[in-house]
């Protein structure tokens, strides 16, 4: 409220303003320059006033939002690595040194967090300061009247033939009475309200704290994992059920999974039909069955895109879908030696889809030698490459499914103990079954149809029972609560910084020479008080009414100070 | 999930027709604001420092009621805030001339007739679809101008001084409704699972109706800017005459320069008489830190609606997806905003700039980050 030196009147004012808020007033002395004598403790206290004053907090908050921005438009390890891996591709000059910067990783990075931990130290030695004085103003009485309450932004006067003393002991039960902290020091009635905003304002920046640790706690207790799982199978939370797991540095791996466990039912699926956005999806379902603890109660349930399953602290959350043919393999006996879904992965929007079916034992071929075989396959849930020799699906539902194999025999290479991906055949040590022309032996299916291996080595059969897939993420991160709880009251304290006006209104009762009392009464708020005027207006009349107005005429001279109704 | 009704095309072409009849109607309220402000200017070309500046006047208005009246409410008398200037309000965009007064009028008739049809298209749009009229861009930009204007009008009723914003107003609701037909048209569809949920409803119409009011505050920040340089080149009495006068001693320059330099003093004449019809700077802070500062929570809570969601369809409540990343950036920067203006040194202009740079950030948080960014937030055609 005072930025320009009146002397007189603003002296006034901040000092009837006084502790109206536990804002730091000025930062005039902050800005002063460092003291030039004071050593190591004197430097220390500079810097902690600079640290803690409001214009480094805004200079603090500025570059925070700054320091955001490139993870927005630099793709983000934590948000897709490959983007990032594609990013490298294509700029190989520049992505090292967007690494060596932490460009890829800046919610990690050293300076970003350097930014929002100096303003959280900033925050706590702003906060606590602030409370104690803040507690301090609980405990104590309102700053009496300030000399010339004409000097306030809101005033107002009258004569009255009732006594001073009446005057004030109205004044006073009524500001009780409209919930002020009211209190009478000498002539006056001094009183204030709306303390709610400071406790608000308080209330909200300690959420914060509490936002940033829940936050930090999350991030190094929480798990994720992935699992796919086909209709009909199953999925216990252990950590070797998982395809993929990462988890954050204080997680323990072994104690800390929930236990629980789920079976697919069902997965159902529709796509829009028609119009701009066909094939977008409609229903998207996974009906399971889930039981809790080592061996609870099967219970049955829908997992949704929104809508994850929640056992204790863990979520699991319906990430993707696919399709996984059911195929027969028989060996040249005609003895069956794999039967079941084999998954394969999506690559486009209408879920044509690749992937591998692998005989790891049980085969011998014709010669009767074991070994192993391979198929590489592509399904698509609604064939439309019809005439044109390719595979692609021209929609996501199961309208017209069609499989194209190739196949091989050899070695799969998963005895040589690296690990491989379930979704690729590893060719290296295998051959392909070829046309008598040389060409690679390959053929699309229709569900129900059967490929014979060239030579009698046995076949494969598609078969009618296409069933589907999903892949689900299993994730724990504790500390959610916690964050619930900051946003809830940091919400609401905001609400009550922002909205509740603190405003402090005095009511004076002076005799006058001609022995009326004259009654001033004046308001102030913090800044933006425009409700203000018409409070004190309400209150005045309230007053006016038990002490009207004098009916004898004023005198011929108006007071020295102040001013007449 | 209930996805099974079709979508109602003859509903969607009657919430067209609708939309494009609203902008018919916008233009013509566009057209009655730019007479209004005409008029307003004819009548008192040239009227500048002397009207702004209130005549000294005592710190105290001392009322005489009458050496017997009894009153019968005392009067509050008000005083302005130490240090802060004494400008009055200005007349508004008629100028206190009858026939812009009219104009305005027959302008606002328009808004509000504009907008109920807008507000109609809307609704039926919403009713096609079967579900909140926010499920691409178009319906968003449709929505958004719509509880923009609203809100203008409500603040007319509470009889805030806006009227002034009548024009800026109209003008960005006809741009928003041309990009939102010509680019953004999306046949109406229903929504993939992923944003069928009702957080949906909490999430985005929250954050439409943050946007358009602090749309709202931006403009009143525009305004405050600009009738706060005019004010301050008032008090040093720098009207278009004294401009004049400066060019004409100013040395001879190429024609280049003399041709914006002539294109100055009409300009300054015509900028002046158009700010002095604003509300007093004081007045404009006060209103456009109002608005930010009471749709803040809101903004905030909007936030914190989306991450509970983000934790629902994604299992994660916050990812750092470009869209997170820009609603955090505006949050931050509002944030600084009302720092500033809590802090010595900063408040007035340099506050204001910050409020400008907080709804820039809001705006490419809507438009940008949809149009140029791939994230999460991608929405069903564009
Ligand atoms: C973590 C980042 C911070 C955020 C997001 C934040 C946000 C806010 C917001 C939104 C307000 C507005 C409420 C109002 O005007 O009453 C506010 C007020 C305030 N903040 Fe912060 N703040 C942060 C850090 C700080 C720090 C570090 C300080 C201390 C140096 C501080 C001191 C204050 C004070 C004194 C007020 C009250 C101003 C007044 O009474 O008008 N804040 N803050």
């Amino acid at each position: 409220m005072s930025k320009t030196e009146e002397p007189a009147t603003t002296t006034d004012e901040q000092a009837a303003g006084d502790h109206l808020s536990t804002a730091p007033k000025d930062d005039r002395e902050d800005t002063a320059p460092a003291p030039a004598a004071f050593g190591i403790i004197g430097w220390t206290r500079w810097f902690w006033r600079q640290l803690t004053s409001m214009r480094v907090a805004l200079i603090l908050l500025f570059m925070l939002s700054l320091a955001a921005i490139p993870g927005s438009l630099i793709p983000q390890r934590s948000v897709d690595e490959t983007k990032v891996a594609d990013f490298f591709e294509a700029h190989e000059t520049l992505a090292p040194l967007y690494d060596k910067v932490q460009l890829f990783d800046v919610y990690s990075s050293v300076w970003f967090s350097a930014i929002y931990i100096l303003l959280f130290i900033s925050l706590i030695g702003c906060i606590v300061p602030r409370t104690w004085q803040f507690v301090g103003q609980l405990r104590s009485r309102p700053p009496g009247a300030p000399g010339r309450l004409t000097r306030m932004p809101a005033y107002t006067s009258w004569r009255t033939d009732t006594s001073p003393e009446e005057v004030r002991t109205l004044a006073l039960s009524l500001m009780k009475k409209r919930r002020f902290r009211a209190d009478m020091a000498g002539d006056a009635v001094t009183a204030e309200k709306g303390y709610l905003r400071e406790a608000g304002n308080l209330i909200f920046h300690i959420a914060l704290i509490v936002l940033l640790l829940a936050f930090a706690t999350g991030q190094l207790f929480k798990s994720e994992g992935g699992k796919l799982i086909t209709e009909g199978g199953g999925f216990s939370n252990t950590l070797t059920q998982y395809d993929d797991f990462k988890s954050g540095s204080l997680f323990d791996r072994d104690h800390d999974l929930e236990p629980f466990s789920f079976h697919l039912d069902d997965f159902v699926g529709t796509y829009e039909r028609s119009g701009p956005q066909r094939g977008t999806p409609r229903v998207y379902e996974a009906h399971i069955t889930y039981s809790e603890g080592a061996d609870g109660i099967p219970k049955k349930s829908v997992i949704e895109v929104n809508t994850p399953l929640t056992v204790g602290g863990s979520k699991v959350h319906l990430i993707g879908h696919g399709y996984a043919p059911v195929v027969t393999v028989r060996d040249p006996r005609g003895k069956v030696v794999f039967q079941g879904p084999a998954p394969l992965l999506p690559t486009d929007a209408n879920v044509t889809s690749t992937g591998a079916i692998k005989v790891m034992d049980g085969y011998r071929d014709k010669a009767g030698k074991r070994t192993q075989l391979g198929f590489t396959a592509v399904f698509v849930p609604t064939f439309g490459g019809a005439g044109k020799g390719s595979m692609f699906s021209k929609y996501p539902g199961l309208d017209f499914p069609a499989l194209a194999l190739t196949a091989f025999h050899g070695s799969l290479g998963v005895d040589a103990g690296l690990p491989q991906n379930v979704y690729q055949l590893d060719t290296r040590k295998m051959k392909q079954f070829k046309n008598p022309d040389g060409s690679p032996y390959a053929k699309m299916l229709l569900p129900g149809e059967k490929m014979d291996l060239p030579g009698g080595q046995g076949s494969i059969t598609f078969e009618k029972d296409i069933k589907e897939w999903a892949t689900f993420q299993v994730s724990q991160q504790p500390g959610n609560m916690w964050a619930l709880a900051g946003a809830v009251a940091a919400i609401a304290g905001l609400a009550a910084s922002l909205f509740i006006q603190r405003r402090r209104v005095w009511i004076r009762a002076v005799r006058q020479d001609d022995g009326s009392t004259l009654v001033e009464m004046a308001g102030l708020g913090r800044s933006e008080s425009h409700r203000l005027p018409e409070e004190l207006g309400s209150l005045a009349a309230t007053l006016h009414t038990q002490a009207p107005t004098s009916a004898t005429p004023p005198p011929a001279e108006p007071p020295a100070e102040g001013a007449r109704a | 999930m209930i996805l099974a009704a079709a979508t109602n095309q003859s509903l969607a072409e009657t919430s067209n027709v609708l939309i494009y009849s609203a902008m018919a109607v916008y233009t013509l309220a566009f057209l009655a604001h730019i007479a209004e402000w005409t008029f307003g200017s004819r009548s008192r070309v040239g009227r500048t420092a002397a009207a702004l500046t209130r005549p000294a006047a005592p710190a105290v208005t001392v009322r005489s009621q009458g050496s017997t009246a009894v009153l019968d409410k005392p009067q509050v008398v008000t005083r302005s805030a130490a240090g802060t200037r004494d400008a009055a309000d200005g007349e508004g965009a008629a100028g206190g001339t009858e026939k812009g007064d009219l104009y305005g009028r027959i302008a606002i008739s328009l808004t509000l007739l504009g907008f109920l049809i807008a507000a109609a298209g809307v609704a039926t749009r919403a009713l096609s679809v079967q579900r909140a009229p926010w499920g691409n861009m178009y319906e968003f930009s449709i929505t958004f101008s719509t509880v923009a204007v609203g809100a203008y009008l409500v603040f007319l009723l509470t009889r805030m001084n806006v009227r002034w914003i009548g024009l800026p107003l109209v003008t960005t609701v006809l741009l928003d409704l041309g990009v939102a037909t010509k680019w953004l048209y999306t046949d109406s569809d229903q929504l993939v699972p992923a944003l069928d949920s009702y957080w949906l409803w909490i999430h985005v119409s929250t954050a439409i109706f943050c946007g358009a009011v602090f749309y709202v505050g931006g403009v009143g920040t525009l305004g405050y800017l600009l009738r706060d340089r005019y004010e301050v080149r008032a008090e040093l009495g720098e009207t278009a005459d004294v401009l004049k006068a400066h060019l004409a001693s100013l040395p001879p320059a190429n024609a280049f320069v003399t041709a914006v330099r002539r294109a100055r003093v009409p300009f300054r004449r015509f900028m002046d008489s158009t700010v002095s019809r604003l509300p007093s700077a004081a007045s404009l802070d006060k209103f456009s830190y109002r608005i930010n500062a009471g749709v803040f929570p809101l903004w905030t809570f909007t936030i914190v609606a989306g991450a509970i969601w983000a934790g629902d369809a994604w299992g994660r409540f916050w990812g750092w997806d470009p869209k997170e990343v820009w609603s955090f950036v505006t949050w931050i920067v509002y944030a600084c905003y009302l720092h500033a203006r809590a802090t010595a040194g900063w408040k007035g202009r340099k506050a204001a700039y910050l409020a400008l740079f907080a709804f820039a950030t809001w705006l490419w948080n809507y438009y940008g980050v949809n149009i140029f960014i791939t994230g999460k937030h991608s929405y069903a055609g564009v």
